[in-house]
């Protein structure tokens, strides 16, 4: 592929499948110390995408995410949103252009309820959020609009509970409803059913696959059985480095994946 | 749309949250009674009523943007310095220096809160603690200017409006603290209760899902702190006014680390938390005023524990987890 | 001969040794665990008290009342470490402020009424008193005991991180909290026997104080400043760093009051202000 930097519309078609590139990454590099934890990945997400990153445990993974989202600066490489450069941006700015996520751990406004946090997201992107002449509840619109997400999510009966209060599959589905509320084009899930009782993962599994078509999804799973059943296309991440990539059926039949990662014993 | 389990629409429910409830009514008149109650201790009232202005500027950035300042005062201070050396000057118009002090204070605040929004944790309580000691050394040493530890002299105040002369009686001081603090207060429940408001209470509740939602933080704490940087200095503004006088009191750390114990003994982020700590506090400092200050703060010491341990969203908070639990029933 | 400016120096030396001995324990601690004690100094002032009385009351040799100054603020930060601070761990900062400055007021109340608000003195050996000739400066010998001293605790306490296996959790704690967790340390108890120890120095610091600054019952406070300014500037969880403030801020505090009275403590606070927005960790401090 090229390496022209100035030209942003070349870079943003896959040649493989001629679908523009939603995001991608170049030569990311980083280090704690002396610590590598991200080696040169390279990564391009088709638009609509259901890809799925997997690896065993340390290998960096979330660490990718918070490289992408900008939490972590690189020691090298570029971010590609939409064929924009946006390594040089903060985070809230890398979600205004539509890249959003969720965490592994829930990262929820705990003394908040459901809706009051969705609505503040709505408000955000709106840019609402600095005025102070009225107040919440006088604008309707976005109102409305966090709500839906809410119902969408099965979440409008308990959204006036505060979500400490909240069971954690609940939360994680919230974790989910924030993001949403960004209107992003990109969507990064970290283990989105991570620590949910089996009882409840499935309403988790089912709101990600009902999520839009135009929404390119990059979902961090431990669970191969999820990870077949929704991800196109799978990367395999091992100590900071890509070790292969391709559709589940190539990666299931790969000795050395199952030896790297399938021969272990999966854990929920 | 609703809710299954209730009937209240999305809409209906955020709206009722900024309603005026029954007790909030009774408090307010209740502020009424010292005219006719305790007409002796008016002076006293005025300075309950420019105190918990003050703690109410403080509750925006501790109560509900979670920064811990621990040199407040500085913009108490440098609004009442400011009235006072706008007074001693020659304009003696109380409202319009109201407004210039507030300002002045407001300013020294947006200039402060580029530094105060990049700092967290101890590092930001260090920050805040040595610029409210910075002040205090910079009044102190500038003699020519603040009078020193001597205070500032030659204040003198034109009648309110035209008609209503400050007097020992302080039945014009109690009011015009009061007016001000009534009309400072709609604004601030306006704010809490605003989109903004809203944000300010995300910052606090995680500081790290903001930027992922696409906040800009740091912009939402800048226009907080300038915001209680300028009420701060209103209050200040009118100690000074009413007591005709200004005092290195009023930037001191004694008067920061005062402020915040009344907050948090009435409960931060509860927008009367401050307003009734400030009462109490205050009015049970005057009934103790024989005793000697070290054994006043020992009380004040287990009060601290008592509420970090066993209450901690204060008084006001304690109360209205009694009230919904009662409710509830 | 020397000029007196040395002499100077010497004293801020000593000075800045008294205050590392007393800032030492709460920037280790602060680096280890981010509990920010503001009743460090009460811990000092209690070890003070303990000589005071034991020499005073019960006709102690100054001398031996030091162990006893440290093993006293020890166990007294133990107990309350087990009953209020435990519980605070993964508090916000603001409830560990206002608990420790509770307790600090408790503490000043008490000291008050069990031994007045003037300041206590107490009698130094002989041996300490009077100062030794060095090149022509009259260099004080409780102010060489002090600096002497402090050197010892230093090196005691290098070599205990360097070489001992709790030396070695402690740095690692501070380093990266939560890896030390995962490698199997203990940090809640590796910072409960951090804390007792830092407590300790307090109260020896606050018992050798008594002869430089005198005692009363506001010392809790009053060196409270000087304290957290040390530890903010040298960094959390550094001894080198809070060696270097201490000097720093003990010499510029006695030139100060020799040469520019009227500057005051106003240099102090600008130099820290500035140095905490130019390096957040403090000079020597991580992250």
């Amino acid at each position: 592929m090229e390496t022209e930097m100035s030209t942003p519309s070349l870079a943003t078609k896959d040649a493989a499948t001629d679908r523009a590139i939603a995001l991608a990454t170049r030569g990311l590099t980083k280090s704690f110390g002396s610590l590598p934890v991200a080696r040169n990945i390279e990564i391009s997400l088709p638009v609509g995408a259901r890809y799925a990153l997997i690896g065993p445990n340390g290998a960096g993974k979330t660490t990718l995410i918070n490289l992408m989202t900008g939490m972590l600066a690189p020691n090298a490489g570029q971010i590609l949103l939409g064929g924009e450069d946006i390594t040089a941006l903060g985070p809230q700015d890398r979600v205004r252009r539509g890249l959003a996520r969720t965490f592994q751990i829930n990262t929820l406004f705990a003394g908040l309820n459901a809706l009051e946090a969705v609505t503040l997201a709505v408000l955000e992107r709106r840019g609402l959020s600095g005025q102070f002449s009225r107040g919440v509840g006088s604008h309707g619109e976005a109102i409305e609009e966090a709500y839906g997400i809410l119902c969408k999510l099965r979440l409008g009966d308990s959204c006036y509970q505060a979500t400490r209060e909240l069971p954690y599959g609940r939360q994680r589905l919230l974790e989910i409803a924030l993001a949403l509320a960004t209107r992003p084009k990109v969507l990064l899930l970290d283990e989105p059913a991570a620590g949910v009782p089996q009882e409840e993962s499935g309403e988790v599994f089912e709101a990600v696959a009902s999520l839009s078509d135009d929404l390119t999804l990059l979902f961090i799973e431990h669970d191969m059985h999820v990870v077949f059943r929704f991800a196109s296309h799978i990367i395999v991440l091992v100590s900071g480095a890509i070790f292969t990539e391709g559709s589940p059926a190539e990666i299931a039949a790969d000795p050395g994946v199952r030896e790297v990662y399938l021969g272990k014993r999966k854990h929920g | 749309m609703v809710p299954a389990t209730t009937t209240v629409t999305p809409q209906a429910y955020l709206q009722a949250q900024s309603r005026w409830h029954p007790l909030e009514i009774a408090f307010w008149l209740a502020t009424l009674l010292p005219f006719i109650l305790f007409p002796n201790y008016l002076s006293l009232a005025s300075q309950i009523a420019i105190t918990a202005l003050f703690a109410l500027s403080l509750d925006i950035i501790l109560g509900y943007a979670g920064i811990v300042s621990l040199g407040h005062a500085a913009f108490f201070g440098i609004g009442a310095y400011t009235a006072g050396l706008i007074s001693k000057y020659g304009w003696g118009e109380p409202i319009s220096g109201l407004i210039m002090a507030a300002g002045v204070a407001g300013l020294v605040g947006l200039t402060v809160s580029f530094v105060i929004a990049r700092f967290r944790h101890f590092t930001l309580i260090m920050i805040t603690l040595g610029l409210g000691l910075l002040a205090f050394e910079a009044a102190n040493r500038a003699h020519w200017l603040t009078g020193g530890s001597d205070g500032l002299q030659g204040i003198s105040i034109w009648p309110v409006l035209g008609l209503f002369k400050f007097d020992l009686y302080g039945y014009t001081a109690y009011t015009y603290s009061l007016a001000v603090l009534f009309v400072v207060f709609l604004g601030a429940r306006r704010l809490i209760n605003s989109p903004f408001g809203l944000a300010l209470r995300g910052i606090r509740e995680n500081w790290v899902r903001m930027p992922a939602i696409g906040a800009d933080s740091r912009a939402h704490i800048r226009k907080a702190y300038t915001i209680a940087a300028a009420i701060a200095g209103l209050a200040g503004a009118v100690l000074a006014q009413t007591t005709e006088n200004v005092s290195l009191e009023s930037i001191s750390f004694q008067r920061s680390a005062d402020v915040l114990v009344m907050l948090v003994l009435g409960g931060a982020g509860r927008l009367y938390g401050g307003l009734v700590g400030t009462i109490i506090f205050m009015v049970a400092r005057d009934q103790f005023s024989g005793i000697a200050p070290q054994y006043w703060y020992f009380w004040i010491g287990v009060l601290l524990i008592t509420v970090v341990m066993v209450l901690p969203n204060g008084i006001v908070g304690g109360l209205s987890h009694i009230y919904g639990r009662w409710k509830r029933k | 001969m020397l000029p007196p400016v040395f002499g100077v120096l010497f004293d801020g030396l000593a000075y800045g040794m008294l205050l590392f001995v007393l800032s030492v324990g709460l920037s280790v601690t602060l680096g280890l665990m981010n509990f920010v004690n503001l009743a460090h100094c009460a811990f000092a002032m209690l070890g003070g008290y303990v000589t005071i009385t034991l020499v005073n009351e019960f006709g102690w040799p100054f001398l031996a009342t030091l162990p006893v100054a440290f093993i006293a603020a020890a166990i007294v930060s133990v107990a309350l470490e087990r009953t209020l601070y435990r519980r605070l761990y993964r508090s916000s900062d603001l409830d560990q402020v206002l608990l420790t400055i509770g307790l600090a007021f408790i503490s000043v109340a008490i000291a008050a009424y069990i031994f007045g608000t003037t300041q206590q003195p107490v009698e130094t050996p002989s041996a300490l008193r009077g100062s030794i000739n060095v090149l022509g400066l009259g260099l004080g010998k409780y102010r060489l005991f002090l600096v002497g001293v402090a050197l010892v605790v230093t090196v005691l306490l290098i070599a205990g991180l360097e070489y001992t296996r709790f030396g070695a959790q402690v740095r690692a704690a501070v380093d990266n909290q939560r890896m030390a967790r995962g490698l199997g340390i203990d940090v809640d108890r590796t910072f409960a026997s951090t804390f007792a120890l830092g407590s300790g120095l307090a109260g020896l610091g606050g018992a050798l104080a008594i002869e430089i600054v005198g005692l009363d019952p506001n010392f809790a406070f009053t060196y409270l400043v000087y304290v957290l300014i040390i530890v903010s500037v040298g960094g959390l969880g550094s001894i080198a760093g809070s060696f270097a403030a201490a000097i720093l801020i003990g010499v510029s505090d006695v030139a100060g009051k020799y040469y520019a009275p009227e500057l005051g403590a106003f240099l102090i606070y600008l130099v820290m202000v500035v140095v905490l927005m130019w390096r957040p960790a403090g000079l020597f401090g991580r992250r």
